[in-house]
């Protein structure tokens, strides 16, 4: 991993109100085939991507939030999300899919300076 | 870091949350956020407050074909496509807030 | 320097590939190489031979084949968001393959910047 590259994918829109979301998350999961260092995190309304009890059978559309479970065996582990925009959406830790850390917005640009490679889609 | 901005401040919330997150570094306003870089804005002030922790710059061909090359507000730098891209190599890294 | 692109966007609909283009074109002139193009999300649209606008307004599509082949540019379009949105081997423009996502990570590894542009 020595010569890995920092890639982070930031995540700043909404579920299916458009596809970014889940074209994003396939990025991801071929970005960890490729022994590269993954970060996720989850911005503004990125963060509802996380959102537990997605039922998508009345849109007609496949949900593909469990999909952000599978990440771990793609050992991809590093899942942040921004505290101010999860408290504006009246989300608590409990409301995830999958465990995250919690960054302050602070935080959370310090490690945006660290990476190598900032995608968002 | 090099952030670059390209919606429009008053429509996103994007602009906003780059100023309240990134760390620092210079931000690049294209496509519809170079309205944040005008002169009466309600973004001016907001630009103002974040002159020192960033440096701002506003791509003049996108100000220049909305009408308002002659209202970019003072304190900032207006470059062209070559000024955009020596920001991104002169940069560690970049970073498109979509 | 080497850079990779991004384009998330259509072309005519959002001004993101034109972004794109003009970044690529300045990048070229000084002196810089532009490496790889990748197209993904509606991005993909920027690839279809069936393009067709008026007279009098750019033509996108040629314009991105047209700087690929003077200035050896790969331009690369995402299989699966083509196939996604009708794009495939039978209407895709000159200049343009269609290939995996693996080769926007490669972007990501192999240049020392890459630049997104999208919606």
């Amino acid at each position: 991993m020595s010569d890995a590259k920092k890639f982070m994918f930031v995540n700043r829109k909404a579920p299916y109100g458009t596809i970014y979301a889940l074209e994003s998350l396939e990025v991801v999961l071929i970005t960890a085939a490729f022994d590269q260092d993954v970060s996720l995190a989850f911005l503004d309304d990125g963060v509802y991507q996380l959102k537990k009890g997605q039922q998508t059978k009345g849109i007609e559309t496949k949900n593909f939030s469990p999909a952000y479970r599978a990440l771990e065996d793609y050992d991809v582990e590093k899942l942040y999300v921004e505290k101010e925009a999860m408290d504006a959406r009246g989300l608590t830790e409990e409301d995830f899919i999958v465990d995250v850390t919690v960054l302050s917005r602070a935080e959370m640009g310090k490690l945006m300076d660290e990476q190598d490679v900032v995608l968002s889609f | 870091m090099l952030h670059i901005i390209n919606q429009s401040p008053l429509n996103s919330s994007t602009l906003d949350t780059c100023l309240n997150t990134a760390s620092g570094g210079d931000i690049l306003l294209i496509e519809d956020a170079v309205y944040a870089a005008t002169k009466g804005n309600a973004a001016e002030a907001k630009l103002r407050a974040a002159n020192g922790k960033f440096k701002v710059h506003v791509l003049m061909p996108d100000l220049e074909a909305r009408g308002l090359g002659d209202r970019m507000m003072d304190g900032i730098s207006a470059v062209d496509y070559g000024g955009f891209v020596e920001l991104v190599a002169n940069s560690k890294n970049c970073q498109s807030w979509l | 320097m080497k850079f990779g692109i991004v384009v998330n966007e259509g072309p005519y609909q959002h001004q993101a590939s034109d972004s794109a283009y003009l970044f690529a074109k300045a990048a070229i002139e000084k002196g810089h190489e532009v490496w790889r193009v990748f197209f993904y999300h509606d991005g993909v649209n920027n690839a279809s031979r069936l393009t067709e606008p008026p007279q009098d307004d750019r033509h996108i599509v040629n314009r991105w084949a047209k700087l690929a082949e003077e200035h050896k540019v790969d331009l690369v379009v995402c299989v699966a968001a083509a196939l996604r949105r009708g794009i495939k081997e039978e209407n895709l423009a000159q200049g343009f393959r269609i290939s995996g996502l693996g080769q926007l990570v490669e972007s990501g590894i192999k240049c020392d910047r890459l630049v997104t542009f999208g919606d």
